[in-house]
């Protein structure tokens, strides 16, 4: 018999129970619907994180602490020792070890660290535009190498003597501009107050103007020459020991180290009494978490096409007793054991394969449906989320792992069917 | 002479069986039967349905195989089908020992040379007409065009042409053993194997349908090997086996 013989035999003869044949297929459905959905949002996901990476920070930055110090803060739950000339700063309730120039010495002269600097905080109190209204706003560093969507004019210089300023899309008209692309080249006025409660104003060149993203909530960039103008007014007057404290430096990594490399550049700077981590670390504790959730979802949907597997077994050794005869036939007339074997196991796999597809289709329509309603609603505000994304080649992974199961799953039936004796087939009642 | 250690690549076993049939054209001897014996069970429990039975068959004869129920007849006929082995004694097909046939050359052998007829029909209800004719060239993998060709003549020379498309189970008893019979002509076989052929049938139905068997007997000089428990068509053949408790009690010829 002909493979082509064999794919059309078995595709009619699953047809010949239908009721039998559409429970057996649902099973399988609700596994194929499962897995696709799932990892259609991991895919989704996880591509848009991939490209926050570049948004908010250049691959060769490291965030450099303290020991014992993490983003959120000193872990309070053992008591720490305190060493002789350390400083603590402490935010609402959160303390935090801050670093000196005696740390950044160190850091800079740690082999593979090529430039290292304070990750300067300045906080303004307000930026105005045009229409001279005053709105607050969060003050962060611009880094240089960091991926910016940008929806007009350009990323910042800080290797220029211009005070520079990168707003976000929502900025622009509530400042007095036309639109985004009339802010570029615009000054704006940022207020900040001196120690001694002085109200001070920097002028600011808007130079871009980005999309909001995940990521951008951080707040508006500024250039080097502008934050450090910025700290200049906010520590004016104070002494330089009171002013060269940060909790964080950033460092710059020679961008030749392999992974191993950087691996033992952090082991380095943890030796020396810093904790040190890239910005694909923070963001792998995001996606470690988004990763666990899609193992949970695909376990379950495992579960579901373990059930279904079941089902095609039984339904498959139902038509192998009903067949019984047929087979007895077959094999009479010359088909070998091997043929009736193909015939049943591809039975199995037909089973599989519509299962899979309708369930996939299912799924991908279901994902694109939620993505849509998801994009218009509640993640309005990032452009360039996708809820879901579905590869053609992970939907065809995931077929293909189905249809092996139901292949699997198959085995036993028509390795029963293969066996059987024409003659006892044939007397069968 | 066949030797059986050549590589059996499927259109070689074909034209190895074209040789057969050759070969066995000029011996005249399409079946040969030396001392087989099939006993069932072990030890004991052992039952020896057939007893060292000795048989040649010659290719256009008609053979009748009869006896009453547990005589060993259709033990005897599935041996002679090759759907079972012999527990001793050895069965030659063309001349060739089929004990030294690999069970894909049985598979070919069977699917190339042989027909079934059986009482129960055994046709696949839900097919066409046509679907079940040509189960024999689509197992044997020829293509769809071919044998639809073949399978449209086979219906033909049974009388059930217009029948083609429709569902097998829409046809009366006589009908049906007609669409079998058309399925067992279907590969031009040398030998069509019939077990019980008008057993469902009544008198004229099953009257008619001899006579088709019959006239391919004539006319295209196909060997009819019958088990049977009807008398009449016992004496149509041209040889009756009489089988009682396994052994042949009597070789009458017409």
């Amino acid at each position: 018999m002909k493979l082509i013989d064999i794919l059309q035999t078995a595709n009619s003869n699953m047809f010949r129970s239908r009721l039998r044949t559409f429970l057996t297929i649902i099973a399988i459905f609700i596994g194929a619907f499962t897995l696709t959905l799932t990892n259609g949002i991991g895919a989704g996901v996880a591509s848009y994180i991939d490209e926050q990476l570049g948004n908010i920070g250049a691959k060769d930055m490291l965030i450099i602490q303290p020991k014992n110090s993490n983003p959120f803060g000193e872990s309070t739950s053992t008591p720490q020792k305190y060493e002789e000339g350390q400083s603590v700063t402490n935010t609402g309730g959160i303390s935090m070890t801050l670093l000196n120039q005696n740390d950044l010495d160190k850091i800079r002269s740690t082999p593979g660290i090529v430039s290292a600097d304070f990750d300067i905080s300045v906080a303004p109190n307000y930026i105005s535009g045009p229409n001279s209204d005053k709105f607050k706003f969060t003050a962060s560093s611009y880094y240089d190498g960091v991926n910016i969507s940008l929806k007009a004019g350009s990323i910042p210089n800080n290797h220029t003597d211009e005070k520079q300023i990168l707003l976000t899309s929502d900025f622009p008209t509530v400042l007095g501009f036309e639109s985004p692309e009339k802010a570029i080249g615009q000054n704006v006025s940022v207020g900040i107050k001196t120690p001694t409660g002085e109200q001070k104003v920097v002028y600011a060149k808007v130079v871009g103007v980005q999309e909001k993203t995940l990521m951008s909530m951080g707040g508006l960039q500024l250039n080097s020459p502008l934050i450090s103008e910025l700290h200049t007014l906010q520590t004016e007057g104070l002494p330089a020991d009171a002013t060269n404290k940060q909790p964080i430096i950033t460092a710059r990594f020679d961008q030749s180290l392999n992974d191993k490399q950087l691996e033992q550049l952090k082991k380095t700077l943890n030796e020396k009494g810093y904790n040190a981590i890239t910005i694909e670390d923070q963001i792998g504790i995001i996606k470690q978490v988004i990763d666990a959730v899609i193992a949970v979802l695909n376990f379950f949907a495992g579960i579901a096409l373990l059930a279904a597997s079941f089902g095609i077994v039984n339904t498959l050794l139902m038509a192998v007793q009903e067949r019984t005869k047929e087979i007895g036939l077959m094999k009479a007339m010359g088909m070998s054991s091997r043929k009736v074997f193909l015939l049943f196991s591809t039975e199995a796999m037909l089973l599989g394969f519509w299962g899979s597809l309708i369930g996939s289709l299912a799924g991908v329509t279901v994902g694109l449906v939620a993505n849509k309603v998801a994009t218009d609603t509640f993640l309005k505000d990032l452009v360039g989320f996708e809820l879901t994304s579905f590869p053609l080649l992970s939907i065809f992974v995931i077929m293909f792992i189905i249809m092996m199961i139901a292949f699997l799953a198959g085995t036993l039936p028509a390795r029963r069917a293969s066996k059987k004796d024409p003659i006892e087939a044939l007397r069968y009642e | 002479m066949w030797v059986s250690s050549q590589p059996n690549t499927e259109a070689k076993s074909i034209v190895k069986i074209d040789v057969l049939i050759y070969n066995s054209r000029n011996h005249m001897s399409v079946i040969s039967a030396k001392k087989i014996t099939r006993v069932y069970g072990k030890k004991e429990s052992a039952f020896k349905a057939l007893d060292n039975i000795n048989l040649d068959i010659k290719q256009g004869e008609s053979i009748a195989i009869i006896g009453k129920s547990g005589s060993g007849k259709s033990t005897l006929m599935h041996l002679l089908a090759l759907l079972d082995t012999p527990t001793s004694g050895s069965l030659f097909i063309n001349d060739q020992d089929s004990g030294k046939l690999s069970k894909k050359e049985l598979d070919n052998l069977r699917n190339q040379s042989f027909g079934f007829v059986f009482q129960q029909f055994f046709l696949n209800s839900n097919n066409s007409v046509l679907e079940n004719v040509i189960l024999p060239l689509k197992i044997a993998g020829m293509d769809r065009k071919d044998r639809t060709k073949r399978g449209l003549e086979a219906l033909r020379s049974v009388d059930l042409a217009d029948k083609a498309k429709n569902k097998a189970s829409d046809l009366s008893g006589g009908q049906k053993q007609r669409v079998c019979i058309a399925r067992a002509l279907i590969n031009n076989p040398s030998i069509i194997f019939a077990d019980e052929p008008t057993g469902n049938l009544d008198s004229q139905t099953g009257n008619k349908i001899e006579n088709l068997l019959f006239k391919l007997n004539k006319e295209q000089g196909i060997t009819l090997i019958i088990v049977t428990h009807d008398d009449e068509l016992a004496k149509r053949c041209s040889r009756q086996i009489n089988l009682k408790d396994g052994k042949v009690i009597n070789r009458g010829k017409k």
